[in-house]
């Protein structure tokens, strides 16, 4: 096995390492703990980076792939590769993982126990990365499953009052999208290439190929897209994000909102649209449709919230939507903006949820009314970082929100010509609803930050000690602080190492991007 | 030479009265004495047509009987004992804790 | 530091090559080092003796130095400078590049912001002194005046909205500094959220300009070449014209998007008059001027919406400056109407552009030195009202006499510097918008009026209000002369009699000759001096109540200005805020989540039915079969008396009945 091979593998089974590792250790040795998390996620971060390093930007195909059988009895088999559009966001999975471990150092959630909350950490972040990686949809289905069960914990047992509602929501809803998803993978391998292969490098190959009938295509793409739909998640499938979001612990909304909510809309880039383009032709208009209803209607949503985390939850609807507006244009700007929005969206949104957080840590409440303002008076450090995310978050061209956002709001002004024929109408609505939800955005994140920030204290907590921001915090933080300005100055940090994945991409949908 | 039928109505007799005094007689030890007096009805049996039908295996039988007799009278009165030392009576009458 | 580094380099560069081409290569930096002084303040300014100021001034007296190189340039007859930028990104078929775009505008305009940026980093220095927030004011003032010299500066529109809406960041901050006031921060939402209304159609205006260049750029001077081919599309043109505009609407605050600016006036002083009066709201109409070309090829009805818009604004905001009594918001009213003075002289065509911007070049001036001189006043007194000043003008001399120049310039007197802008505006309306140069005639008579009105409710009369005000310190007296000089001399580039040498640097396709009317250059200064008159002897004495309450109609609908933030916050801002947002949320809580939990309930109650169905019927049956057995045993149990003999009773009688039945079958 030479790296070339096994990077993939052993960057991405890592953390379960750790996992195992980890509870093994005593109970009692709580900081052994934290550190040893730390210590795992920290040293998948290096060797992610290190394949990022060793990887070659110039071409579309995947790299570092393995590819050996797995379970041969049904045609599954352990392919694993990273390419341009993965690679963003698994090198994100291993930063976010690192920074939660940092931030776990010092804010374990209650009730504790720190070695089931790290392992769980651990299991998830091997999921989640796996996600990004596996090409063969069994494996993929596995690693997508994987993640459930560490999230319903993080959510069930350290959420807020709430939590139990939430997991279960969280958990089922996204089951019932991931059996309608199961069932078209199953749908594909039986009609798919002779022999049946559930590896997706030949059942795009094959789809590109027009192997699939245009029936079979609408009914499948109809059933995938649902599964995807609902992790995304797009309007109106959101329900379970705010309630999951709003109750689970802080680390666990980091990486539900920084990573998790990308498996969805990466799912429709990596397997949807090249597996099936002619049914991701007939369902652009409708996801373009949903997508921009989702921006707006998530807007005004934010507008009537009075807890402050629902807030930041129904702020990554919209922004989802943005994503899946980009994707729905089915165009190389839409879908390089969406891989955009989705990076941009785990850093700014990741980084919100920690701010959210350590607000909740401090006050030990979550609703607006009752912080009451005046919080750049007596934290003005916290307050700034929380301003700056959230001004980043609504999009202010330099950080990282603006290009995701605008890039897919160009590419509904021409969506694709070749396969939206007589949809550039209503692509152009869908993009000033667009615009007019980022106007609405502007809204609700300013007026967050006068009932927050602004304004004086209330005398209730004259007596209350705050501190600003914490050593550790800063640790966990600089790094997507740094992230959301350098992304935003220089686009082509991720638009240069997607460019040719998607252009892959295009070629297999068909021209006119 | 007695006679068959004389000797089978003897042992008869002896088993009824066995019969009698196990299912009759309150005192436990009467009881064991009208089983082994059953036992010695059937080993009269045994001898009998052991003797009429010239087959030796009937005297044999009678042998093992007695020796089983000596075994349950052994068994038999150690149980009557103890239940005298722990009920002060060996009336069988009151010996029913084995019921619904 | 790293200023005078880069200073250095550029003067290095200037030896060799000869001052003007060698500073205009290095354009760029002017821009660049604002953004380098604002980190340097925000880490190290609270370790630095100044608190950080110092980093904001250095960076931007080399910026000023070097922008009057860059104006030298053009001044010795140099022509555009406009280099092959460097790759920012590419994303499918579009390449993004970042480069730098000199003419002679930009390097008005750098001028211009670089000199009233520096005048205000060190006016501030007094005005703010002891602010709780004075190292934080810094960084936002240089992360604004880098921001504004970007959109100058960009030569492309990406990167000019990056400029445009860190621009709109700064202001919204700024307007906000003073935060605790709840008033204030209000107002800086309003002022962001209005503008950006403006920036989406703006967006959308870039939008449509890529796909006039085909989705391959958005460099300026290459879309204005695609504009002006034959293939483009006349249609989309225009479109593009209007959504443009649209930007211009909210940035420069014309009618219907004038609402913000007023309320900015919550902002300190020095930020008033730097991003609201002489540069930020002046970016809407360089937008405007820099993408003339779009303007030029677009339906010519285009135009004329911009002249509409633009008398509304100016006629409505110079009526409401009126009978204002906070004196910010008498400039700021003023600045609207002024503004929409620039937007008119662009709305003549190709030969307004000059006069439009030569206005937009005086009026930088003249206006920040009042807002100063009325800081300077504020400072003094604590109040932002006139009704509690008057008769200053022996406490405060220097206050008073560079506050009379600059409304003296505003007014249009000869030979300020006002005086020559709005002539050369007058004469270009009468030559090409008639109707357009009575409005323009009326609001230049209006602005003598209530700049009279506002110098003597100030300066004469007697002392209203409490303690004792006293002159501004030297750090505040010395820009607002430095900017009194500028208002008297700038006036003389655009004079024709001395060969108006700004037309020959500011210019639309190619310079037109000023013409110098002689009849209007008269009627404009009588309109001043009726002004002017008028002014003196309504406000000549002190009055308890304002004259002009005697038409209580009028007052009462200027004093709600017109009822159009009332209708705009009744109409818009509460619906959507407070309702539509209640309702949205509503269906959210109730429909939708209604649905999913509603699914969840039946699935349960399925589920409890099944359960049911379960446990009585399959479930049932066993139970049966074994309640069946354990009744029977409960019967048959009475059989089991613990009587050993009444066993040996039924084992006799089995035996006997088992014995005569098997001899019976036998």
């Amino acid at each position: 096995m030479t790296w070339e091979s096994s990077a993939i593998t052993i960057t991405t089974l890592l953390p379960i390492v750790g996992a195992l590792v980890i509870i093994l250790v005593p109970r009692d040795r709580d900081r052994m703990v934290r550190g040893l998390g730390i210590l795992f996620t920290g040293a998948a971060l290096v060797l992610s980076i290190a394949i990022a390093v060793g990887f070659d930007y110039g071409t579309d195909g995947l790299q570092f792939v393995l590819d050996v059988d797995w379970i041969a009895a049904i045609g599954a088999r352990f392919h694993v590769g990273i390419d341009g559009i993965s690679m963003p966001l698994y090198v994100l999975t291993f930063l976010l993982s690192f920074l939660c471990a940092v931030y776990t150092w010092r804010f374990v959630p209650e009730p504790g126990r720190t070695k089931a909350f790290l392992a769980l950490m651990l299991l998830l972040e091997t999921g989640m990365a796996g996600t990004f990686i596996a090409f063969d949809l069994i494996l993929f289905f596995v690693f997508w499953e994987m993640v459930l069960v560490p999230m319903y914990f993080l959510i069930g047992i350290w959420g807020s009052a709430n939590r139990e509602y939430a997991a279960i929501k969280f958990f089922l809803y996204t089951l019932f999208g991931s059996v309608f998803m199961l069932l078209g993978f199953l749908a594909l391998y039986f009609s798919g290439p002779d022999p049946h292969t559930f590896d997706l490098v030949k059942l795009t190959e094959f789809g590109a190929g027009g192997g699939f009938t245009h029936t079979f295509q609408l009914i499948v793409f109809g059933a995938i897209a649902l599964g995807f739909a609902i992790k995304v998640p797009m309007w109106p499938f959101h329900t379970w994000l705010p309630d999951a979001h709003t109750e689970a612990p802080t680390i666990g909304s980091v990486l539900l909102a920084g990573i998790m909510l990308k498996m969805g809309t990466y799912g429709f880039i990596r397997i949807a649209l090249p597996v099936l383009p002619e049914g991701a032709q007939a369902y652009a208009p409708w996801i373009g449709v949903l997508a921009a209803i989702a921006i707006v209607y998530a807007a005004l949503a934010c507008l009537a919230q009075r807890d402050l985390k629902r807030l930041i939850a129904f702020s990554s609807v919209g922004h989802m939507g943005f994503v899946m507006l980009g994707i729905a244009t089915l165009t190389e700007i839409g879908i390089q903006a969406a891989v955009f929005g989705m990076v941009a969206h785990g850093v700014i949104t990741g980084m919100l949820f920690f701010c959210v957080g350590s607000i909740y840590d401090r006050y030990h409440t979550r609703q607006i009314a009752e912080i009451g303002g005046g919080m750049s008076q007596r934290m003005p450090k916290l307050a700034g970082v929380f301003a700056f995310v959230a001004i980043a978050s609504l999009g202010l061209p330099g950080l990282a929100g603006f290009w995701g956002e605008v890039m897919a709001l160009l590419s509904a002004f021409r969506p694709n010509e070749a396969l939206l024929d007589g949809q550039v109408g209503l692509f152009r609505v869908l993009m000033v609803a667009g615009g007019v939800g980022t106007i609405l955005t502007a809204g609700y994140f300013l007026w967050m930050l006068q009932r927050v920030n602004m304004g004086t204290m209330p005398e209730r907590w004259n007596e209350h000690a705050f501190g600003d921001i914490h050593s550790v915090e800063w640790m966990s933080w600089t790094p997507l602080l740094v992230l959301i300005l350098a992304l935003g100055l220089f686009p082509r940090l991720i638009f240069g190492v997607s460019q040719e994945a998607v252009s892959g991409i295009m070629a297999v949908l068909g021209a006119g991007g | 030479m007695i006679r068959l039928p004389f000797v089978l109505l003897f042992s008869a007799f002896l088993f009824s009265a066995g019969v009698y005094g196990v299912l009759a007689r309150r005192n436990a030890v009467m009881v064991l004495m009208a089983i082994e007096l059953m036992l010695n009805a059937v080993n009269v049996n045994l001898v009998a047509f052991s003797s009429s039908l010239h087959d030796v295996g009937g005297q044999i039988f009678a042998l093992f009987v007695i020796a089983v007799a000596a075994a349950e009278v052994g068994i038999g009165l150690a149980i009557v004992i103890l239940l005298f030392r722990n009920r002060a009576s060996i009336n069988v009458d009151e010996v029913n804790l084995l019921k619904w | 530091m790293v200023a005078a580094v880069v200073t250095a380099i550029a003067a290095a560069e200037a030896e060799t090559t000869g001052v003007a081409t060698g500073a205009i290569q290095y354009a760029w930096v002017i821009a660049l080092l604002p953004f380098i002084a604002a980190p340097l303040i925000l880490f190290f300014g609270k370790r630095t003796p100044g608190q950080g100021a110092v980093f904001g001034i250095a960076a931007l007296g080399a910026g000023f130095v070097m922008a009057l190189a860059v104006l030298f340039h053009f001044v010795t007859g140099g022509g555009t400078y406009a280099p092959e930028g460097i790759e920012w990104f590419e994303i499918g078929p579009l390449h993004l590049e970042v480069g730098q775009y000199v003419d002679g505008l930009t390097a008005v305009m750098l001028v211009v912001v670089t000199a009233v940026s520096l005048a205000v980093h060190v006016y501030s220095l007094g005005y703010m002194h002891g602010d709780v927030r004075f190292t934080w004011f810094y960084v936002v003032l240089s992360l604004f005046t880098g921001a504004m010299l970007t959109v100058v500066i960009a030569d492309n529109l990406l990167l000019l909205l990056v400029g445009w809406e860190i621009m709109g960041v700064c202001s919204y901050l700024l307007i906000g500094h003073w935060y605790e006031e709840h008033e204030n921060s209000s107002a800086a939402i309003k002022a962001f959220i209005t503008t950006r209304i403006g920036d989406v159609p703006f967006l959308f205006g870039i939008f449509a300009l890529i796909f006039a260049t085909g989705f391959t750029t958005t460099n300026i001077a290459e879309i204005g070449e695609s504009i002006a081919g034959p293939e483009a599309s006349s249609a989309l043109v225009t479109a593009a014209a209007l959504l443009l505009f649209g930007g211009a609407i909210g940035k420069s605050a014309q009618f219907p998007l004038h609402v913000w600016l007023p309320d900015a006036m919550a902002g300190p002083t020095p930020v008033s008059a730097l991003i609201h009066a002489a540069t930020m709201v002046a970016a809407g109409v360089y937008l405007v001027g820099r993408m003339f070309e779009v303007f030029v090829h677009a339906d010519p009805f285009v135009l004329t919406i911009v002249s509409v818009i633009a008398a509304i604004t100016t006629l409505g905001a110079a009526f409401l400056a009126l009978v204002q009594d906070d004196i910010k918001r008498v400039l700021a009213y003023s600045t609207l109407s002024q503004l929409a003075y620039m937007v008119a002289g662009l709305s003549l065509g190709p030969e307004g552009v000059t006069a439009g911007f030569f206005h937009l070049f005086t009026h930088a001036f003249f206006k920040a030195l009042l807002f100063l001189g009325a800081g300077s006043l504020i400072h003094a007194v604590h109040s932002n009202n006139m009704s509690d000043m008057g008769g200053l003008k022996d406490e405060m001399p220097v206050t008073f006499w560079t506050f009379l120049i600059g409304s003296a310039a505003l007014a249009g007197v000869f030979p300020l510097a006002g005086f020559w802008s709005k002539d050369e505006l007058l004469v270009g309306a009468w030559e090409h918008n008639q109707w357009l140069f009575f409005v323009l005639l009326a609001v230049a008579v209006m602005t003598a009026f209530y700049m009279t009105r506002c110098v003597l409710l100030t300066f004469f009369g007697r002392y209203v209000g409490e303690g004792h005000p006293h002159e501004s310190p030297p750090v505040m007296t010395g820009p607002l002369v430095g900017l009194a000089g500028a208002s008297v001399v700038v006036g003389f580039l655009g004079a024709p009699q001395l060969g108006a040498v700004f037309g020959d640097w500011v210019y639309f396709e190619h310079p037109h000759d000023a013409d110098f009317v002689f009849w209007v250059a008269v009627v404009g200064t009588l309109a001043a001096a009726a002004g002017i008159l008028g002014g003196y002897r309504l406000y000549r004495e002190r009055r308890e109540r304002d004259p002009l309450m005697a038409f209580p109609r009028a007052w009462n609908v200027l004093q709600h200005r017109y009822y159009i933030d009332d209708a705009y916050m009744r109409g818009i801002v509460y619906p959507i805020r407070d309702r539509a947002s209640a309702g949205v949320n509503w269906t959210n809580q109730h429909v939708l989540d209604g649905a999913v939990n509603g699914a969840a309930w039946v699935t349960r109650g399925l589920a409890t039915f099944i359960s049911w169905i379960d446990r009585t019927f399959v479930d049932g049956v066993v139970n049966a079969v074994g309640g069946l057995t354990g009744a029977t045993g409960g019967l048959l149990k009475y059989l089991q008396t613990g009587n050993v003999q009444w066993y040996a009773v039924l084992l006799f009688a089995g035996v006997v009945v088992l014995t005569i039945v098997f001899v019976q079958i036998a």
